[in-house]
């Protein structure tokens, strides 16, 4: 009997001391992208917790995933998220619409451009801090210009004559993303330049003459002079075959120059890369700069004091300049005037960013919450126009087509006509 | 007299009652809430309450082009892969099924596709057909052969993925078959080369209808897999160039979790459903006939 009863006593106080030092733990849960950023977050974690006595549940995810699980948790009302990585122009309109983003009222957000936080902020109090901005660039194989005796293209016309020059039977003239919705973002920066736009306050306008010329010109350019197979590629396909010598010149985000100058990645030398703006349309040299990835807190969240301390630390300018010196292309103005940082990074990357951020478009894609299913009916037109080198006779008239079927989108969710 | 405890008077009940838990909860249980959220407006990106609408749903999504076109894209991946692998792994087994040096080395080798991983054997593949550096388009090069699009052109993509299914699926139909052939007995086919039978009418007449049974219950079995693949054309192509390769279980993903539409995402899986259901069926009869 006295055993069974110290052995009860003894349970009774293990348990009430768990018990205590659960009470006493202070735990957030944080869903990382697998982005680079990403990862320097997850390598520089543990500091924090050594820093703040917080401890740090974090799950990493590919970014599709992301998006879902988060709209998956947060729709049920079942999630315990605290601190999220999020794609203000993916998600970014649905979940700010839906009230699952925290206002964020006391931080400072004088150092991010001002077209960066307009999608950050959709006129009222910012509900994501940017981390990481991109800007559609032109990549291009500077010894094959110099064999060709080809200028850098300033101007869409040149860039259609470099192309054909380029091209040959080995190494396709041109690449840009035509895998349907994932060609949706680059080809922005192109209605953009011939004056088009998908949504004009809160009315899909991508049927407008302008803008099919646009998608006309970029069938043209990839159906004519692209690799082949283009309309299944995106960046994850195009890269390898630049990085192989397959390729002149690719439009695609900034953010791939660290990788294709990665010596353990290429099969060129990095001095034969070159970097520039996108050539200039008829009407405008507008490119995108976009906020492709920012971090929250969750509207539901119950750890909100800690949650705001690790966003703090996950956009300090510390981690921004080592993002920086990791060939991350951080929001933050300040790092892209830090001289220690610009020491190592590509001059060409700097100009190119110094452009976009004065005259770059805040948006790469439709801006609406039914975005991903947006990005699909867009992406038929750019397959046909590739597929037809630019000539399809239909293309007009899908886009009509096309246009309908996106306001009826916008309708659905309450956003059409809607600034 | 003994008087019967409550476990003993419902012993009968209480026995099977775990395995009838375990499949009410696991399988009657999302079926038919699948089948219930078919009738809602519930739309993730909305915020709105779910509300009961009908039919709506239904008359929504049978119209679509789209969807029409999955059906028949799903149809002619499974019919043309599963008559392929049938075939195919049935002659392989029949190869198979007699004393040669290196059998069970044959053997070992045959099960190597069908332990890969569905997203890691995509991704090979994907290597292998690329247009521009795939050995596919080398190999065909090599040969003086003309190249093609594999995966990236709308024409072939299906045929692309048939022929990667087979690679994979094959081999299981194979091993079942072998098995079958193992089981068979000595005896008619003794009696057929008595009675003076050629090779080729021994395996007509005797062997294929007596092994035919079980070569259906592998198609069953195939056939309801490849009427669901999901993981090696979501990695390959994730149901593209455009729409080309959208069987109906990557419209159901995308409609669910891309565009957030839980209520018509689940009429695409009810009518995948009854799909795999009225196929099996079918099957299962042909199986019964043949038995008979």
């Amino acid at each position: 009997m006295k055993k069974i009863l110290a052995s009860t006593v003894v349970l009774m106080s293990s348990l009430c001391l768990s018990a205590t030092a659960f009470a006493q733990t202070k735990e957030i849960r944080v869903l990382l992208a697998n982005h680079p950023y990403g990862e320097l977050l997850k390598a520089a974690i543990p500091d924090f917790e050594k820093q703040s006595g917080i401890k740090v549940n974090f799950e990493s995810l590919q970014e599709g995933q992301l998006t879902t699980k988060l709209t998956t948790e947060f729709a049920t009302k079942s999630s315990s998220v605290d601190v999220f990585m999020t794609r203000p122009l993916q998600e970014g309109k649905m979940f700010n619409r839906n009230g699952w983003y925290e206002p964020l009222t006391t931080q400072d957000f004088s150092d991010y451009p001002k077209n960066v936080m307009s999608v950050a902020a959709a006129g009222s109090a910012p509900f994501l801090v940017p981390l990481v901005t991109e800007w559609q660039v032109l990549y291009y194989r500077k010894d094959l210009f110099q064999a060709a005796g080809v200028e850098v293209p300033k101007t869409f016309t040149e860039l259609e004559a470099a192309a054909k020059k380029l091209n040959s039977d080995t190494v396709a003239g041109i690449a840009s993303r035509g895998k349907g919705a994932a060609a949706v973002t680059q080809l922005s920066s192109y209605v953009y330049n011939f004056g088009g736009q998908y949504i004009d306050k809160g009315v899909a306008v991508f049927d407008s003459a302008p803008a099919v010329e646009a998608i006309r010109y970029y069938g043209k350019l990839l159906g004519s002079y692209g690799p082949k197979g283009v309309t299944s590629m995106s960046w994850e396909n195009i890269m390898p075959l630049f990085q192989a010598g397959k390729v002149a010149m690719w439009t695609d985000a900034s953010v791939f120059y660290g990788q294709i100058v990665d010596p353990a990645k290429t099969q060129v030398p990095a001095a034969n890369f070159g970097i520039a703006n996108l050539p200039a349309g008829p009407k405008a040299s507008s490119p995108f700069l976009v906020t492709s990835w920012g971090i929250a807190v969750a509207k539901q969240s119950k750890n909100k004091e800690l949650a705001f301390k690790f966003l703090d630390w996950a956009t300090s300018k510390e981690l921004a300049a080592k993002g920086m010196l990791s060939n991350i292309t951080m929001a933050r103005s300040s790092v892209w005037k830090d001289p220690k940082v610009l020491e190592s990074v590509n001059p060409g990357l700097v100009a190119t960013r110094a452009y976009a951020a004065e005259n770059g478009n805040p948006l790469d894609r439709p801006y609406m919450s039914a975005v991903g299913e947006a990005r699909d009916q867009i992406g038929e037109l750019v397959i046909e126009s590739i597929n037809t080198k630019g000539e399809s006779a239909n293309l007009a008239a899908m886009a009509k087509d096309k246009v309908g079927r996106v306001n009826d989108l916008l309708k659905d969710s309450g956003e059409y006509g809607q600034p | 007299m003994h008087k019967p405890s409550f476990i003993e008077k419902n012993i009968r009940i209480l026995f099977p009652l775990p395995a009838f838990l375990f499949i009410a909860l696991l399988m009657i249980f999302p079926i038919v809430y699948t089948l219930a959220l078919s009738f809602t407006s519930w739309n993730l990106t909305s915020g709105a309450p779910m509300r009961f609408i009908g039919l709506r749903n239904y008359g929504q999504i049978l119209l679509e082009p789209r969807f029409v076109d999955a059906i028949v894209r799903t149809l002619t991946f499974t019919i043309c892969a599963v008559v392929i692998e049938a075939v195919l792994g049935t002659a392989i087994a029949i190869i198979l099924n007699r004393a040669f040096i290196g059998k069970s080395l044959a053997k070992l080798l045959l099960l190597l596709p069908l332990v890969s991983t569905p997203v890691a054997v995509g991704i090979i593949f994907n290597l292998f057909y690329d247009p521009t550096i795939g050995l596919a388009n080398f190999a065909l090069s090599s040969l003086g052969l003309p190249q093609g699009l594999w995966v990236s052109s709308a024409a072939t993509v299906i045929p692309s993925l048939i022929i990667v299914d087979v690679w994979q699926w094959t081999p299981m139909i194979t091993l079942i078959v072998l098995a079958g052939l193992a089981g068979l007995s000595e005896e008619p086919f003794e009696a057929a080369r008595v009675d003076g039978a050629t090779q080729w009418q021994v395996l007509r007449y005797v062997t294929i209808p007596m092994v035919m049974p079980v070569i259906l219950t592998a198609v069953i079995l195939r056939l309801i897999d490849a009427l669901k693949t999901f993981d090696i054309i979501f990695a390959m192509t994730g149901g593209g160039p455009g729409y080309a390769s959208e069987t109906l279980n990557i419209m159901g993903f995308k409609y669910s979790f891309e565009y957030f539409r839980m209520g018509q995402a689940s009429v695409i899986l009810i009518a995948l459903f009854f799909l795999v259901l009225l196929c099996s069926m079918g099957i299962m009869k042909l199986r019964s006939s043949s038995e008979n």
